[in-house]
């Protein structure tokens, strides 16, 4: 087992790890997202001193619906993690990183902005890539059309 | 809305808030309170100096900037959208369209990502084209930005000079691919044609003048008092702040941080070839500025290594389900028109997993993480562009600085706003 692995797995026993194609991945609950995120960035031998990216995929079909991923990397120690946690639909809720990773802000906001996930006690919580009054839902989800909601149907096309 | 303008006063009690001007000093008895008005100035969305549809507001107290909120996504087209109903070969125009200064170094970012989860090798002449190139393309990027920041800063010559050059090497570019700007050049599994002989001598020849013209860019600038004033000290970020912030790129080496993906996780040939990493000390503007200038010396002595070395061989992986036949094969023979129209609408399926991918363009680290469930179209393809990122830092290194420098700032992360917004 990773070292990585067996330093996480010590701390917080429920946490489901893997490796694929030399890359580490860590699944925790989205209660101990903080928890790990903060023994990451701390701890002297894991030092992941360096947010990469934070982003979310959806899964309609299954139980918690979304995954935020987050990507870490250690400038010191020249190695890459990613977190994985699972966010149910109907209470759409997760603990925000930005107290660890200034630079979390922007990504949450972005994830907020196109999965619609709401990140607890984040500094300034707002849309930022579609406009602040936008209503029509979130873009990325599975469930939002390609062609967008109906917007173009207003459109006043000659000949139609 | 917020109010444009917002008056009050300031603390009497407070010593060095009493107004001191000239006429009520002498002949007042009592000093007059000052009275402080906060200004909200909007900057952009169309204005010469954002490099492209950048919106800020700026809260001033007298001309010094207190706040300053970056407004994103007046170039957002959704590309993370589209890519998830695109193939994996109609990926690679759309990863053109991100940073459109240097598109290749896109397309080889997204190559890349898919070559991982495809778990497929180019053949090493493919590797040594795609590293010239997207070194040719770095200094094209360093040379649009060194132009324009310039300009921004008010040395309009300097603009003149790079584009000279930067024409040299787009002009290579079409004889290479046939587009100028958005080239989609690269290929998953290789490269989309090959290198030609004249290609070869005519990039020796740019190759031969270009550090006499890196000089000369230096001549202009670096002994000009007005650019050293505008640029040194200014948009100072500590390393810690910077890492802290996820800055990547020059923006981050120019604060002493020693992290370049093609030294740290070698890909393409960077690893057979001998370069260094140039390193700032101050993280101020002119400390970028000048690793900038270094970075493009750099990757010229690498495409002079990769041509010295460049071997014979195939261009594209031998995996007919992938790659694209050679072109000559598609004008005249039918089976291979059809096994191209296949590649090009169908596509091909990719095993399913999750990889992260990250490759240094010009501007910081181009990550892709890609989910596929398997099938010919990701499941979610992410894209985690540099130069978001670096906008998250904004109001952190523009805080304290003069309106006046605020050009400046949008500058020095050399931003290209269809990246940050896709």
């Amino acid at each position: 087992m990773h070292s990585i692995f067996q330093k996480v797995c010590a701390l917080f026993p429920d946490a489901v790890v893997g490796e694929a194609r030399g890359e580490l991945s860590i699944v925790v609950q989205r209660e101990k997202v903080v928890p790990v995120c903060r023994f990451l960035h701390d701890d002297p031998t894991l030092d992941f001193d360096h947010i990469t990216d934070v982003t979310a995929v959806d899964f309609p079909n299954e139980a918690p619906r979304f995954e935020v991923v987050y990507h870490f990397y250690s400038i010191e120690k020249r190695h890459r993690v990613r977190l994985k946690a699972r966010v149910p639909e109907e209470d759409c809720h997760i603990d925000s990183i930005c107290s660890i990773w200034r630079g979390a802000n922007f990504l949450e906001r972005e994830v907020y902005d196109m999965m619609g996930i709401v990140f607890n006690n984040h500094p300034d919580l707002r849309r930022i890539l579609m406009t602040e009054t936008y209503d029509e839902g979130f873009p990325l989800r599975k469930d939002f059309p390609v062609e967008g909601k109906g917007w173009r149907d207003t459109f006043d096309f000659m000949g139609t | 809305m917020e109010p444009l303008r917002t008056e009050r006063l300031l603390d009497p009690s407070g010593p060095d808030h009493y107004g001191d001007d000239e006429g009520d000093v002498s002949s007042a008895p009592e000093r007059k309170i000052k009275r402080v008005e906060d200004m909200l100035l909007n900057m952009g969305p169309q204005h010469p100096a954002t490099h492209g549809v950048l919106r800020v507001v700026l809260d001033l107290e007298g001309e010094t900037i207190v706040k300053a909120t970056p407004h994103l996504g007046y170039l957002h087209r959704g590309v993370e959208k589209l890519c998830e109903n695109s193939t994996y070969p109609q990926i690679i125009p759309l990863t053109d369209r991100l940073d459109y200064v240097c598109s290749m170094t896109n397309n080889y970012a997204y190559v890349r990502a898919v070559e991982k989860l495809l778990q497929v090798n180019p053949p090493l002449r493919a590797e040594y084209i795609r590293t010239i190139v997207a070194e040719m393309q770095r200094i094209a990027g360093h040379l649009f930005w060194l132009g324009t920041q310039a300009l921004d800063i008010g040395a309009m010559t300097v603009f003149f000079y790079t584009f000279r050059e930067r024409e040299v090497l787009l002009d290579l570019f079409e004889l290479l691919c046939g587009a100028r700007l958005t080239m989609s050049y690269y290929r998953i599994g290789g490269v989309d044609r090959d290198m030609t002989p004249e290609i070869v001598e005519r990039l020796y020849a740019f190759l031969a003048t270009f550090p006499e013209k890196v000089r000369e860019y230096n001549t202009l600038l670096e002994t000009n008092r007005i650019w050293i004033s505008r640029t040194k000290g200014i948009a100072v970020i500590s390393a810690k702040d910077a890492i802290n912030f996820g800055l990547t790129g020059p923006v981050l080496r120019g604060s002493g941080v020693n992290y370049d993906i093609r030294k740290v996780e070698p890909y393409g040939v960077y690893d057979r070839l001998s370069w260094v990493v140039p390193l700032g000390k101050n993280g101020d503007t002119y400390d970028r500025y000048w690793i900038r200038i270094e970075e493009m010396a750099q990757s010229a002595s690498m495409i002079k290594q990769c041509l010295d070395q460049l071997p014979v061989g195939e261009i594209a992986a031998d995996l007919p389900n992938i790659t694209y036949p050679p072109r000559e094969k598609v004008m005249n023979d039918m089976e291979s028109l059809i096994h191209h129209f296949m590649i090009a609408t169908r596509g091909f399926d990719v095993p399913a997993g999750e990889v992260y991918c990250a490759t240094e363009v010009p501007k910081g680290e181009l990550g892709f993480y890609i989910v596929s469930q398997g099938g010919n179209k990701p499941y979610r393809c992410r894209i985690r562009p540099p130069s978001f990122i670096h906008m998250g830092a904004f109001d952190h290194m523009a805080r304290g600085y003069m309106i006046a420098d605020i050009v400046t700032i949008f500058g020095t992360y050399d931003i290209v706003m269809g990246e940050c917004d896709r």
